[in-house]
């Protein structure tokens, strides 16, 4: 994989994960002010370094072709989730992934809680709700960038597509200072999906000892594989659809 | 202890048990395929695409049942 694909892969994957994170945190901040939930988001930063730091040299450490299967599987599993989902979405059969749907829901369930653990300045409520939030998905961040990275040989240019996927996510959290509802989630969860996939199966793949033709650049073919399989599905998901709702 | 297990579990598993446990099936009989010299990645791109499409109906179905 060039050094280019790689960056533009885990800006893709780690730009889903922070989208998220900081639904969560503009939720929070809104209603409950900012001073916890950055707090919060903060902690969970340090937090996540220091199992980076723990976890990135003891993958690094493991054999190749063991690593290879058990991240390999396990971004297979993950890519098809997501694959499945996102088809759903597209075929009609699940609701488009509404993030201003779920800035609502955060700001009542954060309304509903009231302000009865506020403690010495601190906004506890808050603090766990950011901590949480960012933690969680900071941890799906850390893990595609040692995977992609460890795998590629090159955990600085993972870091890299991170690192600007949340510089950009965060300026335009700040820039829109709103529910990033305009971010085409479905298309980017779609496009990861395809990416964590084809990488997922190349890796596993070869780590029990399959010989792919053409070595890396299947990971091409795999990918145009899994993306007519899953527009076929959306078709047929639509097609399927329709046919139901005029029975 | 329950919600350590249940934070993983739904990290790596999700909401879709089948996936997970086909992925596993996928690659031992890719192995098994690749050791006695057979094409391993022809399985692997049925089997792997195979999944996605079950994967995919038993959610359609689920859906339709509702």
């Amino acid at each position: 994989m060039s050094g280019a694909v790689l960056v533009l892969a885990a800006f893709l994957a780690c730009a889903v994960e922070m989208v998220e994170a900081t639904t969560i945190v503009l939720a929070v901040g809104v209603t409950r002010g900012w001073r916890s939930p950055l707090l919060g988001a903060g902690a969970a930063t340090v937090a996540l370094v220091v199992v980076i730091g723990v976890l990135g040299p003891a993958l690094v450490q493991l054999p190749i072709d063991a690593l290879r299967i058990v991240v390999g599987g396990l971004l297979l599993t993950f890519g098809l989730q997501w694959l499945r989902k996102a088809v759903l979405r597209a075929g009609g059969y699940k609701a488009l992934h509404d993030e201003d749907a779920i800035f609502q829901e955060e700001v009542a369930l954060v309304e509903q809680e009231g302000g009865a653990r506020v403690r010495q300045g601190m906004d506890w409520y808050a603090f766990t709700l950011a901590f949480k939030g960012v933690f969680l998905e900071g941890l799906e961040v850390a893990f595609i960038v040692l995977t992609f990275g460890t795998n590629e040989g090159h955990i600085g240019l993972a870091a890299i597509g991170a690192a600007a996927a949340v510089v950009v996510v965060a300026i335009v959290a700040v820039i829109v200072h709103a529910p990033l509802s305009r971010v085409p989630e479905n298309t980017l969860k779609f496009s990861v999906g395809l990416m964590l996939t084809s990488f997922g199966a190349f890796w596993s793949t070869e780590g029990v000892g399959v010989k792919w033709p053409g070595s890396d650049a299947a990971i091409a073919g795999l990918f145009v594989l899994f993306l007519a399989v899953s527009m076929g599905l959306v078709k047929f998901l639509q097609t399927r659809s329709t046919r139901l709702a005029t029975a | 202890m329950k919600a350590f297990f249940r934070f993983w579990y739904d990290f790596i598993v999700g909401d879709d048990w089948v996936v997970a446990v086909g992925v596993v099936a996928v690659l031992g009989i890719a192995a098994v395929l690749a050791g006695a010299g057979a094409a391993g990645w022809l399985w692997a791109c049925v089997a792997m695409t195979g999944l996605l499409v079950l994967s995919v109906w038993r959610a359609a179905r689920a859906h339709d049942r509702r």
